[in-house]
């Protein structure tokens, strides 16, 4: 199993943010999704990008791993900028757990072979049992899971990349509050062992639950603080 | 009927225009369930024998001994620019899908034709390339067709799927790879039936006009073996040269899905 500890930021680096937005505009079609966001976001930290329906919160998010890009406006990664990066690498880097749980044919143990090929028994069985998963469901089929167990196998998926940031874009809409929780605890166990967390959501309950930062998108802008509070209070 | 049509299968004037009787079957069909297709019934027939009376001209011209040869690869050129359009306009909602239907016929058409004249499973002069390309060519348009629709629809169906393989680390052609490859079989799928069923369900074209021409059914059967495994090869390349490159085209280099918004 990684150690996830060793990838905890130096305490002599405090001020390199985990990314920077600059100025960053993203336009789909004649559509401005982003106007123009300037943004730092801290690593170590469940940081909760939250606002109303089509306010931007996903786009945000996907040019964090470069499924999308900002039509203009520089993002930062650690100091690097994004556009420079190969993008498989950083996607290896920035993992991500999508809405719905989107599982691939299969088995549990084909789904984790998309993440690492050749990966070793036991490299799967750990990772299951991180995301609290019996290591019997390796030779199940994705489609007999229930929501709740397929998201925690995509969450292990991706943690056997061994990702620094994980990107979660409502990861718990479809959820039960039961696997809603379990999800919730699994993520802030991570962000204790040094990984970083962007998570989208539009549920203020759990945005209260698990925010360390909270940003509130409004159309494609960061409101201001008393639209936020104002938004965050309802 | 002529006697010589009883004979070697020799239509003439007026044979044709008894078959006409066929049409006259099917407008009156037509006209009693009130299918209202009386019109485009007359005028596919009308048009059908236009078309194949013209072709009927070209051919007689390049056949004539005087004629060379560049003369028939021009008319397979104007054949693959001609197919490629009508795929782009079967298949609106791919990208550049005519730059890749030319690039798919041309391919199919090429590899295909050099096989059979360089193997001289056919001797090359204009009476076997222009027939035999039309037959790559028109039995692969169909299996482009629904290559390019499958690639693009299942790119955009399976469109999660194929973002959670690409924000694993994939390289798009290996987060495309199961979904091309589903189109690819579905587009050839069609072809691998009828090659089996030949014999027993139908006769096909090929084999059934030189039996009719009065040749005898073995050479007839070995002809149109020939032709059959043709086209297979042709529509296995057409269906996979299209499909890898549109695969291709709906990703970035930055490996990004960009799949069109389907109309339906």
């Amino acid at each position: 199993m990684p150690d996830w500890r060793r990838r905890r930021r130096s305490p002599e680096d405090p001020l390199t943010p985990l990314f920077r937005f600059d100025d960053i505009h993203v336009r789909f079609g004649d559509r401005e999704v982003i106007a123009g966001v300037d943004l730092d976001v801290e690593p170590c930290r469940i940081t909760v990008l939250t606002g109303p329906s089509g306010s931007g919160k996903t786009t945000l998010l996907r040019l964090c791993n470069r499924l999308d890009v900002p039509t203009s406006g520089r993002l930062v990664f650690n100091g690097d900028d994004v556009a420079s990066l190969d993008p498989l690498a950083l996607r290896r880097r920035v993992g991500m757990v999508f809405q719905r749980p989107t599982l691939f044919g299969g088995t549990v143990r084909d789904n984790l072979a998309v993440a690492l090929p050749g990966a070793t028994e036991e490299a799967m069985r750990d990772v299951l049992d991180r995301v609290g998963l019996p290591t019997e469901l390796l030779s199940s089929a994705g489609d007999t899971l229930s929501g709740g167990e397929a998201q925690r196998v995509c969450l292990a998926r991706t943690l056997l990349t061994e990702p620094e940031v994980l990107l979660m874009d409502e990861p718990t809409s479809s959820l039960d509050a039961g696997a809603t929780r379990v999800l919730e605890d699994l993520t802030a166990e991570l962000v204790e062992v040094g990984l970083s967390v962007l998570w989208v959501s539009h549920d203020l309950a759990q945005v209260r639950r698990i925010a360390c930062d909270r940003i509130v998108l409004m159309d494609g802008r960061i409101a201001d603080s008393e639209l936020a509070a104002e938004y965050l209070g309802r | 009927m002529t006697a010589a049509a009883l004979t070697t299968g020799y239509v003439g004037w007026g044979g044709l225009a008894a078959s006409l009787a066929l049409v006259a079957v099917a407008v009156a069909i037509s006209l009693w369930q009130r299918l209202d297709l009386e019109r485009s019934l007359m005028w596919a027939s009308v048009r059908a024998i236009v078309q194949l009376l013209a072709v009927g001209a070209v051919l007689a011209f390049v056949l004539s001994p005087h004629v060379p040869l560049a003369v028939s690869w021009v008319w397979v050129v104007f054949m693959v620019a001609f197919a490629a359009e009508t795929i782009r306009r079967r298949a609106p909602e791919v990208p550049a899908a005519r730059p890749l239907a030319l690039a798919s016929l041309g391919v199919a058409s090429a590899v295909s034709l050099l096989l059979l004249f360089g193997l001289h499973i056919f001797p090359m002069d204009a009476r076997t390339v222009v027939p035999l390309a039309g037959m790559v060519v028109g039995n692969s348009m169909t299996a482009t067709v629904v290559a390019a629709r499958r690639v693009v629809g299942e790119l955009s169906d399976k469109r999660a799927e194929v973002e959670a393989r690409l924000a694993l680390g994939q390289p798009s052609h290996e987060a495309a790879r199961p979904y091309v490859r589903s189109a690819l079989r579905t587009a050839m799928i069609s072809q691998i039936e009828s090659t089996k069923a030949v014999g027993l369900v139908f006769l096909p074209g090929a084999m059934t006009g030189l039996i009719l021409a009065g040749e005898q059914p073995v050479q007839a059967v070995l002809v149109q073996a020939a032709v059959m495994f043709l086209i297979l090869g042709a529509v296995a390349t057409t269906a996979a040269t299209m499909a890898l490159g549109l695969a291709r085209r709906l990703f970035t280099s930055d490996h990004r899905l960009v799949v069109p918004v389907r109309s339906a």
